[in-house]
């Protein structure tokens, strides 16, 4: 599973532009599915599993897309002013490498005008792609890029870019594969969707999920820790396993889907932490509320440092969160009878 | 290619000279009803007021639908208190900047009653009290005592700009986006034969792309196609010592193709298609700066299981203001441009690089 990790994360694959790193996932599950779609936003759907009688159609979800940055000039001297695409904070961005789609690598540096002791915001940064004019500069307007950083083992520890969400993605291909290959009972229909433009606003999961319209939907993400030094008031820490969602800042998950989630978890004796996370949302947002509603969850992978190019898990949280994830796609989801 | 001339702009003109504020786009619709109503298969308006004119293609096989949009509604203000003889407190429909509103004069209701926004003259102000801006709680729309009676509370009211050609450019108010609809009006009467053209003059763009939502849902398309008009921060006379990294469009560089905007990435199928067919043809283009801002395009993308969408705007200089600035021939080459692509779209468009 390393070695999955390490190729989808190095796989460059910015909101909107996700065609390369879908075509490797979709050369991995290929072979495990009943059916494989790409839609009209290029959400790689993979059916798998028929819906027993007592089963559901159920929608799982881990975005392709990774934050970047996207070209908006080159200047006199060939530097490039750039934008945001999704979350991208300055503070992430001075010092580190860049390297556009069409191969083109730069640094990001900033206007030393406006001094060190401020964080100057975006629109003070450029990149230097080692031109000396927009003639010669291999990069335009409207050109993107990702975050390069290169893949790291400290420990139990795995540091790459991108690993929101490659690590959910990973999580959902390990999870089909071994439900296929080893011949694994479920009583659903599973839906894995790996969506597109979630860093912009959970944009793919939207559409996918009106397609599938499912009984139930889980997204796989990652989510921050609060075991840092100062770091936020949260109380998931790397390394003492799976989170289950019950809060982030746009979705409540479906208690009877948290009570579902904890139970499965308890009794495969599988490590896991409960998750409540004030800012932030992921996919399971945007199908809670497609068509007339759908209940919801998500299974978070703990992930220090989300959104700079170190993003850093506990490969012992991503084996439990694959383990837990199968437990419960293997077995029948109690009544999600509503409250009395 | 399509061009234009002394016909397209006296259509622009009566779009540009109409008034109709989010939610109340009744005049442009008329002149839209009455301009398409000729050119089309199926025609109707929906609950909330969207225009939906349907121009089918020619043969048995398949046809792609594609939707273009273009939004029928404008910034503007509505009444919302009645201070007698005259004297109407107001709010803002849309985004426009407080500190350009002093001292416009407006069309107020359904009858056009001339007013202006008022302040405290410069006879009375101190000199400190001139360096802040007025705040928008202290101007009033001031119609005069005898009209008052004619106008109520939640009544529109819109910059009193008459359409004005200044050599080859065009001065206006709502170019934001008149061009936009214009343009549309113009693809209903020479609709490529290739596509199921859906049309749709929306409303309520300006508050929050909501006449677009349902209107994709309605049409439920293959392709989605934005036309709107987006700002030329090309002339900075304020800001001349450096190089200006900031424009956002330039006037006379071309149509401006969209390739992220805060609401949709556009789909980079669309995208090459636009430039391709731009070089092919030898049409000006420019690639607006990826950066904020929206358009229908953030709705019609998202609806239903998902469109593939892209955005093309005429650039015009203080867009959302008394009055914009445009040039003639940005609006022509984008006519032309989205026309030819339109006639250019087949099934191939819908392949993945992968």
């Amino acid at each position: 599973m390393k070695s999955l990790i390490k190729k989808f994360a190095q796989i460059p694959g910015p909101s909107g532009y996700e065609n390369q790193i879908r075509a490797a996932v979709r050369a991995e599950v290929e072979p495990c599915a009943n059916e494989v779609i790409v839609d009209a936003l290029g959400n790689l759907i993979v059916r798998w599993g028929e819906k027993g009688p007592d089963g559901l159609r159920m929608m799982l979800s881990a975005h392709l897309d990774e934050i970047g940055v996207i070209a908006t000039h080159v200047d006199k001297k060939g530097f490039v002013r750039f934008a945001g695409l999704g979350g991208v904070h300055p503070a992430y961005c001075v010092g580190g490498h860049v390297r556009f789609l069409n191969g083109t690598r730069g640094v990001i540096s900033f206007e030393k005008e406006s001094g060190l002791k401020k964080m100057p915001s975006l629109d003070k940064l450029f990149i230097d792609v080692g031109a000396t004019s927009p003639g010669d500069c291999p990069v335009g307007v409207g050109d993107v890029a990702v975050f390069a950083r290169k893949y790291q083992e400290l420990g139990e520890k795995i540091v790459t870019k991108a690993l929101d969400d490659r690590i959910g993605v990973v999580v959902l291909v390990e999870a089909l594969r071994q439900l296929h290959e080893e011949n694994l009972d479920s009583p659903h229909e599973l839906y894995f969707v790996f969506s597109t433009q979630e860093e912009v606003g959970l944009r793919g999961a939207g559409t996918s999920a009106y397609h599938i319209n499912p009984d139930l939907g889980l997204s796989v993400d990652v989510t921050s820790t609060g075991d840092t030094p100062k770091g936020s008031k949260m109380e998931v820490r790397l390394g003492e396993g799976p989170a289950i969602k019950v809060r982030d800042g746009g979705m409540l998950s479906d208690p009877r889907v948290v009570d579902w989630m904890v139970s499965t978890a308890e009794e495969h004796e599988i490590p896991c932490q409960l998750e409540i996370l004030k800012g932030g949302t992921t996919d399971a947002r945007a199908i809670q509320v497609t068509r007339a509603g759908v209940p919801v969850g998500c299974l978070s992978v703990p992930c220090r440092y989300v959104h700079s190019p170190s993003e850093m898990v506990d490969y012992g949280d991503v084996e439990d969160s694959v383990r837990l994830l199968v437990a419960l796609l293997s077995d029948q989801v109690p009544q999600l009878e509503g409250e009395e | 290619m399509l061009e234009i001339g002394q016909e397209q702009l006296e259509l622009l003109e009566r779009l540009t000279n109409a008034c109709a504020v989010s939610g109340d786009e009744g005049a442009v619709r008329k002149i839209v009803l009455d301009e398409v109503e000729e050119y089309v298969d199926e025609l109707q308006v929906d609950a909330l007021g969207n225009v939906l004119a349907l121009c089918r293609g020619e043969g048995d096989g398949e046809r792609l639908k594609v939707m273009v949009a273009a939004h029928m509604d404008e910034v503007g203000f509505m009444l919302t208190a009645d201070e007698k003889k005259g004297l109407y407190r107001f709010a803002r429909v849309g985004g426009l900047d407080p500190r350009q509103l002093v001292g416009k004069a407006l069309w107020v209701g359904a009858e056009r009653i001339p007013g202006v926004i008022g302040a405290k003259p410069i006879h009375f102000t101190k000199k400190k009290e001139r360096q802040n801006a007025i705040s928008l709680e202290s101007l009033r729309i001031d119609v005069g005592p005898e009209n008052g009676s004619k106008i109520k509370v939640g009544d529109r009211a819109t910059f009193a700009t008459q359409f004005t050609r200044l050599g080859k450019s065009i001065r206006a108010k709502a170019l934001d986006d008149r061009f936009g609809v214009a343009t549309l009006i113009e693809l209903v009467k020479h609709a490529p034969q290739n596509i199921d053209l859906l049309t749709a003059f929306t409303v309520q763009e300006e508050v929050g792309l909501r006449g677009a939502w349902v209107a994709a849902y309605a049409l439920d398309p293959d392709l989605g196609f934005a036309l709107d008009s987006t700002p030329a921060r090309d002339f900075l006379p304020w800001n001349d010592e450096e190089e200006n990294v900031t424009y956002n469009t330039r006037l006379g560089a071309g149509p401006a193709i969209y390739t992220t905007d805060a609401r949709t990435i556009s789909d980079p199928r669309l995208i090459k298609h636009l430039i391709t067919t731009a070089e092919e043809l030898d049409l000006p283009y420019q690639l607006r700066q990826p950066g904020g801002g929206g358009t229908d395009a953030g709705a019609i993308h998202r609806q239903r299981a998902g469109v593939p969408s892209v955005t093309v705007s005429v650039p015009a200089r203080y867009l959302h203001s008394a009055a914009s600035l445009a040039r003639m021939a940005d609006w022509e080459a984008t006519l032309a441009l989205v026309h030819a692509a339109l006639g250019r779209l087949g099934a191939g468009i819908m392949q993945f690089a992968d």
